[in-house]
């Protein structure tokens, strides 16, 4: 025991001596760490200062030109310009304000602006430039560069500024650019370059990731005032791809002009074999290139209280109900189900009793007796009240369903909406209540809850008219120098004599005296066109209004009806489709068919289709041998 | 092998609790606030995205290293081999894994924070020797046959981390252990021998070097040769320093470390920030505080009455005071750049934990210091 004490002892002898020793050589190297770093910030400060100081080593971010948007010919809808802006990096400055000041009496500059600068530069942080005024002329470029000496801190900077040749014409399809919010910082470099503008809306919005392109840098070697003194290492940065879309600015033009005479509408122009967009416009528009400037609050707000909702591409993003032109479906519907045939014939009163309720035509005194032809014709709803009690609301979402609506297309556009197309299942799951058979007869007619976008009306007629091919849109003809053919669409497998029937009723409804829209015929010789009229109830006809015989265009703008239109041309093998709802139009027949052939004359006259080739050529790099372009020539141009 | 002879008296939790080292927690906390803070400035003013993870993992390693502390001595002594084999099971464990191809992944993903077990073994070889030294008599020790277990078991771990590799962390093991055979009484020709056959074999090591090893101790040799390259850091973080002078630039006011001038600011060259933004008088408040904290533990380590609980104290304080010279000497020029963190102040969770872990077997060691170990 004693020798394990002594041992003990001892050991703690040992330990002491040599953990003292430790904590002294510890000590000691604090001490050198110490005086290391007396010499590197005392002895040596002052020229670590100006190393710090004189010659910085500063890695610069270039940006990429953005990629421009063409239409299908090669005319710009898109284009990058550079600019002059001129900035200040406050740390190069004692007092900003002075230096802004100064900069006032070269160059017409607000109050406000120096307010907002001087603000800005109270939240950044001190190295970052701040964008002063963009868009600089070249007097005043040439003004701040001579000056530059009495103007510390400032320099002016060559940017990029985004032009829309077309603006408002243009203004839902291409979007415009904007800054970067903070939601959208991601890890590119590019985002937190002061400046920087990323696509907001449009094919700006949903292309913006290969337009952008990818950021180069430059190792450079500015010195005390931020004045570059060399560039030691450059890496050039990956300009944007361009797009080049299937649109005809011709066409996309025109169509917006005759829009532009309603108040509130949307108009989608389609290749229906191939599914390639012509034109797609909605009014109003607004101007794309104060977007890319920047908006005053006022003028935000202006467009966004505005009712016609300008801001909305409604030609996506409207929805409606499709009314009569969802006439075609449930007649499909039948058709395919097997119970009805072309010889059926219902008796139309003005009106059908279901239960205990009464269901309107839109003609009170009625249609007398009709086939499925004759009831698209004249668009009889107590036929399709008929034959919907028959087949059932399955039958009819299945077939609408097929016809592309209720679903989104995988369109381009972002802002694309679905629609809707309601069955039992539907109502179940969102509203919580089983389907009543009165809905079945009100979905007939395409009113209820059913709604449907401009372009799926337009997807819907061409597939009702392509032989029923499983088409769907597209804008873009071509990214970077990548080519987007259409496919060869599949087919629905619909019994061509059912297609067939439905077109006689369509190319009926505007080429036969009585047909609803045979006063927006087109009469022009070599001219031709088939259709569909639609009017969508935006509020119930009360009993009331329906005894008093109010007229629909009496009511207030927001209470009128929507006018739709879906029409295909030419009538005999069409390639056209277009699809039209004008807001609160009031009647389809009235408002919405005399635009649609309006638009579908130009689209005939200017007939992009058959440049398809001419296309193909523009878009073949130079070495391809022109046979290529001939073969393409033959491919997609039925 | 009897179990413990004398039994302290038990004390409840709270009792424990209120006998705890609060001086030290305090230290500790005002060297990881001081830490937060530089993350603060590193990111340009912004919480996100290091002091805030920072600052979560700290509190979250502070209540473990409270858990710990109020642990009896006595486990620590139980659990040392465990500990160890536990630590060199996982670091085996990342080297297969690393080999079957998940890339130079040598960390488990804990999903908060990511877990090197090569921090966590540095501990666990501190622990084995702490037990085995305790165990061993004082004329023994300066038998050459009682260092063959203390060699093996330095140099097992030593190994498996190179092969990583790993040269910073292979080398803290190693001088870590040293300093335990150290403490034990080995005879001194023993160290100085060490010395010299390390310095002939710089040769050989040199020929087994990696090649960014290679130019780290060449540019460490003459920054100035390659400025835009390997030797961009040490002198990018010697100008950032230097231009702190005396009273700094002022916080989030640092232009070398806020220009990018700086790589790796948040993590490795954490502390030239710091000297930058507060000049040489922060530097200094920053070593007095570390100073603090050896002195601190090495005082914990003296009065410890059992022998373990002093091996402990003393070796995990040495092992704390190794990741500061290395890294402070690395980011002024002292030494090559090798991947070591500044322990509470650099942004990371590994050194964090491990680091938090050794503070609370340190205070172990303080509130079970009068508790008395079997030797045996």
């Amino acid at each position: 025991m004693s020798i394990l004490v002594n041992d003990d002892a001892k050991n703690a002898r040992i330990l002491t001596r040599r953990a003292f020793f430790i904590a002294g050589m510890q000590l000691g190297i604090l001490g050198i760490l110490g005086g290391r770093l007396g010499w590197l910030q005392i002895s040596q400060g002052g020229l670590y200062k100006t190393l710090s100081d004189r010659n910085r080593i500063n890695v610069k971010i270039l940006p990429p030109p953005r990629g421009e948007i063409l239409d299908r010919m090669g005319i710009p809808l898109a284009t990058s310009t550079q600019n002059f802006r001129v900035q200040i990096i406050p740390e190069q400055t004692d007092d900003i304000e002075a230096s802004l000041r100064r900069l006032q009496k070269h160059i017409d500059l607000e109050d406000s602006v120096i307010r907002k600068v001087l603000e800005q530069a109270k939240r950044s942080p001190k190295f970052a430039p701040i964008d002063i005024k963009e868009a600089l002329d070249w007097q005043d470029v040439a003004t701040v560069e001579v000056n530059l000496p009495n103007l510390p801190g400032l320099s002016t900077e060559m940017g990029e500024i985004r032009n829309y040749p077309f603006g408002p014409a243009t203004s839902h399809l291409i979007g415009y650019v904007g800054s970067v919010s903070k939601a959208e910082l991601t890890d590119d470099p590019l985002l937190k370059l002061p400046g920087f503008r990323i696509g907001k809306a449009g094919l700006e919005k949903s292309m913006d990731t290969p337009m952008r392109g990818q950021a180069g840098s430059a190792e450079v070697e500015v010195n005390v005032v931020g004045r570059e003194i060399r560039e030691l290492k450059r890496n050039p940065p990956r300009p944007g791809q361009k797009l080049r879309l299937s649109i005809d600015a011709h066409l996309q033009l025109q169509a917006h002009e005759r829009l532009m005479k309603e108040r509130s509408a949307s108009v989608v122009v389609m290749d229906a074999h191939t599914g390639a967009v012509y034109a797609l416009a909605s009014c109003p528009g607004y101007d794309t290139n104060a977007f890319a400037r920047g908006l005053s609050p006022q003028e935000w707000n202006a467009l966004l209280n505005d009712p016609t909702v300008p801001l909305t591409n409604k030609a996506v993003a409207g929805q409606y109900p499709p009314a009569s032109t969802f006439k075609m479906i449930t007649a499909l519907a039948g058709l395919r189900t097997g119970k009805i045939n072309a010889a059926r014939r219902v008796t139309c009163t003005g009106h059908y009793d279901f239960g205990n309720a009464r269901f309107h035509c839109w003609k009170p005194e009625g249609h007398g007796s009709v086939n499925v032809i004759e009831a698209l014709v004249v668009s009889c709803d107590t036929y399709f009240y008929d034959l919907a009690t028959e087949i059932g609301i399955e039958a009819i979402a299945e077939t609408a369903r097929m016809m592309g609506l209720g679903k989104k297309l995988g369109f381009e556009l972002e802002e694309e909406r679905p629609g809707l197309v309601p069955d039992k299942n539907w109502k179940k799951s969102t509203l919580g209540q089983s389907w009543a058979l009165g809905e079945t007869i009100v979905a007939s007619i395409g009113q209820g809850y059913t709604l449907a976008t401009p372009l799926q009306l337009a997807v819907m007629t061409a597939r009702l008219v392509n032989g029923g091919k499983a088409v769907r849109p597209h804008l873009i003809a071509a990214q970077g120098d990548k080519i987007y053919n259409a496919p060869e669409w599949p087919s629905l497998k619909i019994n061509p004599a059912h297609l067939a029937l439905i077109k006689e009723g369509m190319d009926r409804v505007v080429n036969e005296p009585g047909g609803t829209a045979y006063g927006a015929r087109m009469t022009e010789p070599g001219l031709s066109m088939g259709g569909k009229t639609g009017t969508a109830q935006v509020r119930r006809i009360t009993r009331e209004q329906r005894a008093a015989g109010v007229k629909n265009q009496d009511l207030p703008w927001h209470h009128r009806h929507h006018a739709l239109f879906v029409g295909y041309a030419p009538m005999d093998n069409p390639r056209y489709v277009c699809a039209t709802v004008v807001e609160h139009g009031v009647g389809g027949a009235a408002a919405a068919a005399p635009l649609a052939r309006d638009v579908l004359a130009v689209t005939l006259k200017v007939d992009p289709a058959q440049q398809q080739g001419s296309v193909q050529n523009l878009l073949q790099p130079l070495s391809s041998s022109p046979g290529t372009g001939q073969e393409q020539k033959k491919g997609p141009a039925t | 092998m009897t179990g413990p002879i004398y039994i302290s008296n038990e004390r409840s939790v709270i009792g424990r609790m209120s006998q705890i080292n609060w001086s030290l927690i305090f230290l500790v906390v005002c060297l990881a606030c001081l830490g937060l803070a530089c993350l603060y400035s590193a990111a340009g003013g912004q919480i996100e995205p290091w002091a805030g993870r920072q600052g979560v993992r700290f509190i979250f390693c502070l209540i473990i290293m409270l858990v710990l502390a109020v642990i009896d001595l006595r486990w620590w002594y139980k659990l040392a081999w465990p500990a160890y084999f536990i630590g060199l099971g996982l670091l085996m464990f990342v080297e297969l894994m690393g080999r079957i191809g998940m890339g130079a992944q040598r960390w488990i993903d804990l999903g908060f924070m990511q877990l090197q077990p090569s921090e966590l073994v540095k501990i666990a070889v501190i622990m084995v020797l702490a037990r085995y030294y305790h165990g061993t008599a004082a004329e023994d020790t300066r038998r050459l046959s009682t260092l063959i277990l203390p060699a093996i078991v330095i140099l097992i771990p030593t190994g498996l981390v190179l092969l990583q590799p790993n040269l910073g962390t292979a080398i803290m093991i190693v001088l870590g252990g040293a300093a335990m055979v150290f403490l034990a009484g080995a005879p001194l020709w023993l160290f100085i021998l060490g010395i010299g056959a390390g310095a002939a074999a710089i040769p050989v090591v040199w020929m087994f070097m990696h090649d960014y090893q290679k130019r780290r101790v060449e540019t460490f040799l003459n920054p100035e040769n390659d400025p835009l390259g390997a030797g961009y850091n040490i002198i990018q973080s010697k100008i950032a320093i230097g231009s702190g002078g005396i009273s700094g630039k002022g916080y989030l006011e640092g232009t070398q470390s806020r220009l990018n001038f700086l790589p790796e600011k948040h993590t490795d060259f954490i502390f030239t920030l710091w000297a930058e933004e507060w000049g040489f008088i922060g530097g200094l408040f920053l070593l007095f505080l570390f100073a603090l904290i050896f002195i601190y533990g090495t005082w914990i380590g003296l009065r410890c009455r059992n022998n373990f609980g002093r091996f402990l104290a003393l070796g995990l304080t040495f092992n704390f005071s190794l990741y500061v010279f290395i890294n402070i000497a690395m980011v002024m020029g002292l030494i090559p750049v090798v991947g070591i963190p500044l322990p509470l102040i650099s942004y990371g969770g590994s050194v964090m934990l491990a680091v938090m872990i050794a503070f609370g077997l340190i205070m172990s060691c303080s509130l079970y210091s009068d508790s008395r170990l079997s030797r045996f």
